[in-house]
Parts: C-alpha cells; sequence; structure tokens
C-alpha cells in the first residue's frame, strides 16, 4: 500500500500542498486490530470518496483524523500539526477540520442558527452580530435560511443534515469530514444534501466523504479508496476503479452495492 | 342533521361534535365514561366530601383559635391557641424580638433573589442576578450582625428560619457540588474518578441523621482544642456534603442518557471539554434530570427536621418544646398537623415549580 502512498505525492510538492497525512496508522480497539497500516495524504482541493463493507473501519479512519479516536501507532498530520495527546494541539486540527456525521448529531436546546453561531462564538470568538451574519450565509448556502429560527427537532432528516453542514462551514474549516451522510435519510431527502456537497465540491472545498453513494462518486470524487477489514484495499480515480477494479474484494463489493 | 356530501378534496374543516368539547364534554369523557368510571366517581365524590367535612369541622368550624392555655380551648375542636401562643418561636426560633425584621427583610430578599432565577420574563434581570449573586453576603449580614447591625448567635437560630437557611444553603451549594461530582465520576482521569465514587458511595451509604451526630460530636476530635466550630455550620456543611451527593447520582443519569453524538458534535467543532459540557451537554442533562433535582431538593428541605435529634430547635424541635408545657398538653395533632402545613407549602410549591420548568423547556426536544 505504501508505495500507492508514494505515487500519490510526487516528491518536490510543495508541503503547503498536503492537507492530511496518514502515514503508518494502526488502532486496535482492545485487542481487535480494526485499522492496519493505513497510509493516506490528501491535497488541498481533493475530494476522496471512501466506501467498504460495513464494520470495515471507514469511520474509525476518519474519526482518527480530528481525534475523536485515538490511533495507536503511525502518524496523523493535519495542516502540519502531528496529533497526539496534547489537548491544544487536538482543538488546533479541530477547528480546521469540519466533521458532518451520519445522524446529524445537531443540538437539540439550541435554534437552527445557535446552532451555527455556537463554533464562530466559542472557538472563533467573533462578536454575536458577526457569527450570525456568517450563519446566515451559509444557511441560504444550504438552502434553508427561512429555519434558521427554529429548532433541530422540528426540520426533516434532510434540513437538519444540512444545518449540519451549514455549522461545520461557519467555522470555516479547510477540509470536510462526511460520514456516510445521507444513510440515515430517506430516499426524496438524500438528493437534497447531496447536492449541497456538489456544490462545496465545485467551490474546491477539500473533502473526505465515506458514502456510498456512487452517483455522487463518479460526479465529484478525484480518487475512491476502497476498505476492507481495516485495511486500504485500493484506490484510483473514480472512472478506472468503477470501470477496472483490481482486486477481488472491490469487485464484490462492487458488484453488491451496484445490483441493487 | 344529515351530513352532506362533497367532492373528494372539497371537505371543508368542521367543528368537533359538541358533546366532546366544553365541560359537558370534559365531565362525560372524565367522570362518566363507563359503568366503572361511574362507580368511583360516586364513592370518591363522597369520600371526599366525608374527609373535607370532618377536617373543616375539626380545624374550623369547632377550633379555637386564641387561649392562654388549654383550658380555654373549649370548642371540642382543634385548639389553635397553642399555635397563636408560640407562633413567633415556630418561625424565628429565640431570635430576639427586636431583630426579627431583620429576618423578615432576609426573606423578602430570598423571594426577590429567586425570582430572576426561577423565571426568565423579569424586568430588569441582569441586575437583579447581580443581586442574587450578592445574596448570601446580604443574606449573612442580615442575620448574623455586622455593619451597625447587633451581632446574634446562630444558637438563637430556630423555627422555621432554621429551615430556611439549612434548607435553602443545602439547596444553593449543593446543586453544583453535585454536578461537579457527576462530572467527576464519569472523567477519563481514574483518579478523579476514583476520588468521586468513593465520596459518592460513602455519603450514600451512610444516614443523615448519622453525619449529623458525627458533625454535632465527632468533629470536636479533630479539630484542635479550644476552636469553635459553630454547630450550625458544622450541619450545614454535612447536609450539603449528604444532598450533593444524591444529587450527583440524579445528575449522572441525566448525562447518561445525552447520545454521545452530542459531545463529538461539540468537541469536533473545537470546543473543549468545559465549554461541551457547560453550552452542550450540562443543558440538556440537567433539562431530563429536573424531576430527580426537585425529588432532591424536596427530600433535603424535610430532612432538615432531623437537626431537631442534635438539639437544634428547628420547627419539630419547638413543637417539642411547646408540647412539654404543662400547660398545653395532649395538643400533638395541631402541632404536627401545622407544622407538616409550613413543609407541604413550600415542597408542593418546588413540585409545582418543577412543572412548569419541564413545560417551559420541552421547546426543540423533538429529536
Ligand atoms: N468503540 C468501539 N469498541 C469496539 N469496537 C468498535 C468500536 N467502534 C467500532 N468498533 C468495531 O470496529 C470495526 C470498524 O467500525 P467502523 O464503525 O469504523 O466501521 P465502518 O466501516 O464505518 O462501518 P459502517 O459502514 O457500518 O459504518 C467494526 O467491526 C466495529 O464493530
Ligand atoms: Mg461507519
Amino acid at each position: 500500500m505504501s508505495e500507492a502512498h508514494v505515487t500519490e505525492t510526487p516528491d518536490g510538492a510543495p508541503s503547503n500542498d498536503v492537507l492530511i497525512q496518514i502515514i503508518g496508522m494502526h488502532k486496535w480497539y482492545g485487542s481487535f486490530h480494526v485499522l492496519k497500516d493505513i497510509n493516506l495524504t490528501v491535497r488541498r482541493g481533493e475530494r476522496i470518496v471512501v466506501c467498504g463493507p460495513s464494520g470495515s473501519g471507514k469511520s474509525t479512519m476518519i474519526r482518527c483524523i480530528n481525534r475523536l479516536e485515538e490511533h495507536q501507532r503511525g502518524k496523523v498530520i493535519v495542516e502540519g500539526i502531528e496529533l497526539s495527546n496534547d489537548l491544544k494541539k487536538i482543538d488546533e486540527v479541530r477547528r480546521e477540520v469540519g466533521m458532518v456525521f451520519q445522524q446529524f448529531n445537531l443540538f437539540p436546546h439550541l435554534t437552527v442558527l445557535e446552532n451555527c453561531t455556537l463554533g464562530p462564538i466559542w472557538v472563533r470568538k467573533l462578536p454575536k452580530v458577526e457569527a450570525e451574519e456568517i450563519a446566515m450565509r451559509y444557511l441560504e448556502r444550504v438552502k434553508i435560511p427561512e429555519q434558521a429560527a427554529k429548532y433541530p427537532g422540528q426540520l426533516s432528516g434532510g434540513q437538519q443534515q444540512r444545518v449540519a453542514i451549514a455549522r461545520s462551514l461557519c467555522m470555516s474549516p479547510n477540509v470536510m469530514l462526511f460520514d456516510e451522510p445521507t444513510s440515515a435519510l430517506d430516499p426524496e431527502m438524500i438528493k437534497e444534501v447531496l447536492d449541497v456537497m456538489i456544490g462545496l465540491a465545485e467551490d474546491g472545498m477539500t473533502m473526505l466523504v465515506v458514502s456510498h453513494e456512487m452517483g455522487f462518486a463518479r460526479r465529484v470524487a478525484d480518487r475512491v479508496i476502497f476498505m476492507d477489514e481495516g485495511e486500504i484495499i485500493e484506490q484510483n480515480e473514480p472512472h478506472a476503479f468503477f470501470e477496472n477494479p483490481q482486486s477481488d474484494r472491490t469487485k464484490l463489493f462492487l458488484s453488491q452495492i451496484l445490483n441493487h | 342533521m344529515a351530513d352532506a356530501t362533497y367532492q373528494p378534496g372539497q371537505h371543508p374543516d368542521l367543528p368537533p361534535p359538541p358533546s366532546t368539547t366544553g365541560v359537558v364534554g370534559w365531565v362525560r369523557n372524565n367522570l362518566l365514561s363507563s359503568p366503572l368510571n361511574i362507580f368511583l366517581t360516586v364513592v370518591s365524590g363522597l369520600l371526599v366530601y366525608f374527609v373535607a367535612t370532618s377536617v373543616y369541622e375539626w380545624g374550623f368550624a369547632n377550633a379555637d383559635f386564641s387561649g392562654a392555655s388549654r383550658q380555654d380551648c373549649t370548642s371540642g375542636g382543634a385548639c389553635w391557641a397553642l399555635i397563636n401562643v408560640r407562633f413567633g418561636q415556630f418561625i424565628y426560633g429565640f431570635y430576639p424580638e427586636a431583630q426579627r425584621w431583620r429576618v423578615n427583610l432576609a426573606f423578602v430578599g430570598l423571594v426577590v433573589a429567586l425570582w430572576p432565577l426561577l423565571f426568565d420574563n423579569v424586568p430588569a434581570r441582569k441586575q437583579l442576578l447581580w443581586y442574587a449573586g450578592a445574596y448570601p453576603i446580604i443574606a449573612f449580614v442580615l442575620l448574623l450582625g455586622g455593619f451597625g447591625l447587633e451581632s446574634v448567635e446562630t444558637a438563637k437560630f430556630g423555627g422555621f428560619l432554621l429551615t430556611m437557611v439549612i434548607g435553602v444553603t443545602g439547596i444553593a451549594v449543593s446543586l453544583p457540588l453535585g454536578i461537579v461530582l457527576a462530572l467527576g465520576r464519569r472523567s477519563d482521569m481514574l483518579f478523579i474518578r476514583t476520588i468521586c465514587i468513593g465520596f459518592i458511595e460513602f455519603i450514600r451509604g451512610v444516614p443523615l441523621i448519622t453525619l449529623l451526630f458525627v458533625a454535632s460530636t465527632l468533629l470536636s476530635f479533630f479539630l484542635p482544642p479550644g476552636t469553635t466550630f459553630n454547630l450550625l455550620l458544622r450541619v450545614l456543611i454535612m447536609v450539603t456534603l449528604f444532598s450533593s451527593a444524591y444529587l450527583a447520582e440524579v445528575v449522572r443519569g441525566g448525562l447518561q442518557a445525552i447520545p454521545v453524538g452530542q459531545r463529538e458534535a461539540a468537541e469536533s467543532l473545537g470546543l473543549g471539554y468545559w465549554r461541551t459540557m457547560y453550552l452542550i451537554i450540562l443543558p440538556q442533562a440537567l433539562k431530563i434530570s429536573i424531576p430527580g433535582i426537585v425529588n432532591s431538593f424536596i427530600g433535603l428541605f424535610k430532612d432538615t427536621t432531623l437537626v431537631a435529634i442534635i438539639g437544634l430547635l428547628d420547627p419539630l424541635g419547638i413543637g417539642r418544646a411547646a408540647l412539654a408545657d404543662t400547660k398545653w398538653q395532649g395538643l400533638s395533632s395541631e402541632v404536627y398537623v401545622f407544622v407538616a402545613v409550613l413543609f407541604f407549602i413550600f415542597s408542593f410549591g418546588m413540585s409545582r415549580y418543577s412543572l412548569y420548568l419541564e413545560k417551559k423547556l420541552e421547546v426543540g426536544h423533538a429529536s
């Protein structure tokens, strides 16, 4: 796998170009080896889609990037900061990394607007007025400014997920992590969320998306990564990945998800 | 009245049938909905009538409200004269009579301080909250003296004043302490977690009365000889510690009910541990813990009567002293009913407030 990693970052690329670097990362849950020798480089502006069977470690891998999970071996470097137990550095990284969850995880006791201004006010220390301006801008961008005064519980799933995206964007992150952002949604709501994500991709946001939406992957991904049993099995640009998968496991997986 | 027919999609909104709404509808639905319900309504109606009339006759119609001793009570009902004569003691204990206005002022001050804390549509709430923050100092000076006020020893505190001092201090201090203990019990740090678990389990495993005995006797062994460590203060510390251990468990229950995704979402925004707790986790956890928290508060408030056992004269202690008076012997019903009503008013008030708060906070918690 490490050869693939080297070909992805040709020597001489300016270091500023690399946003996330995962080098030889391993993780265990107790004695269960959940991530094995993960190597991944994400360049600025790159859009990567991660897929793989349930339990293969996709969520765990992207959660290691903002240290919602800690790894036990190897290195994770985000914006030049190596993640360790240093809480200050962890918060520094989290400020620059937005995350969107499968279950939205909006704060139910705060309005939509307050959900969005919380980070800017308490972390970025912006004045309330300015934070609200920013929040309204992003709520417009995800096309629900009219819901600003409502509570999350009053919104549909698709609307909630768009608020969650806006909430992350309000922190002006350099990279956005998405963990199956549409898999808790009814089919008619998937599109509204994917449209927002496509818009983000077109604006040049660096994105790392765990998803089984292959249409989305074909359309926006620069690279598709296939994981199984804690390893990155295969990665390629979408056309080659879908038309000409190399490993048997990838072929099997693709036949399963494309045939229903 | 025959129902009109409408084209599909044309059906207008109609009012509900009259028999299901209004007073008639309510009575029908709630009191007379089935033969069993009718039977229960009649039986409980009779029961309520019987109890209410007996209470009325004993407590009001045939009661005596004034007199100098039991002999003056001749009407056959309750003899409230005792309460009347000792009312000052029931409320103030042995607080000097000329200084009782200070207690009254402190009580009014407490009500004003609670107002902005308990309700949020209060004029000048911000200023009032500052005042509420300063209230403990104000009350301390008012009750104990200083700044030109004659000093009053805590040994003179008694009656309902004592209940309020212990109850209010206990409630105000034990809530933050309980929250800290609950957070500590869930901490990742082994040392902090162990201390909190040890403390909570120890305090919960011991009856409050033993802690009070420890406060009244044993503590003096640990203090350097000659120091006097105010008994009321010792009692306050014990009551507060006791209550905080229970609150910690109530709050922990609330914390456990919050999905981990809330913490993850907050932390991935870069809010650290404390701001995540303060802004995201605690508001939600405390909200669902309100019934348990208020339950603990009511328990604490009533448990203050236990101080009578170590010789402090709370309303029960005053009552027992009054009953020992040969002029008033045999009037225990009156004394205990009076004390019960006194406690009921405050406990019931707390209970209603908790319902109000739950209702108010219901918004936006559908998911
Ligand atoms: N906290 C945990 N403790 C122990 N094992 C865990 C924990 N979290 C996840 N696992 C295990 O680690 C493996 C990888 O989990 P992960 O959630 O990363 O998979 P995934 O690829 O995201 O799957 P899915 O598509 O179902 O979300 C699974 O086998 C899971 O059971
Ligand atoms: Mg997952």
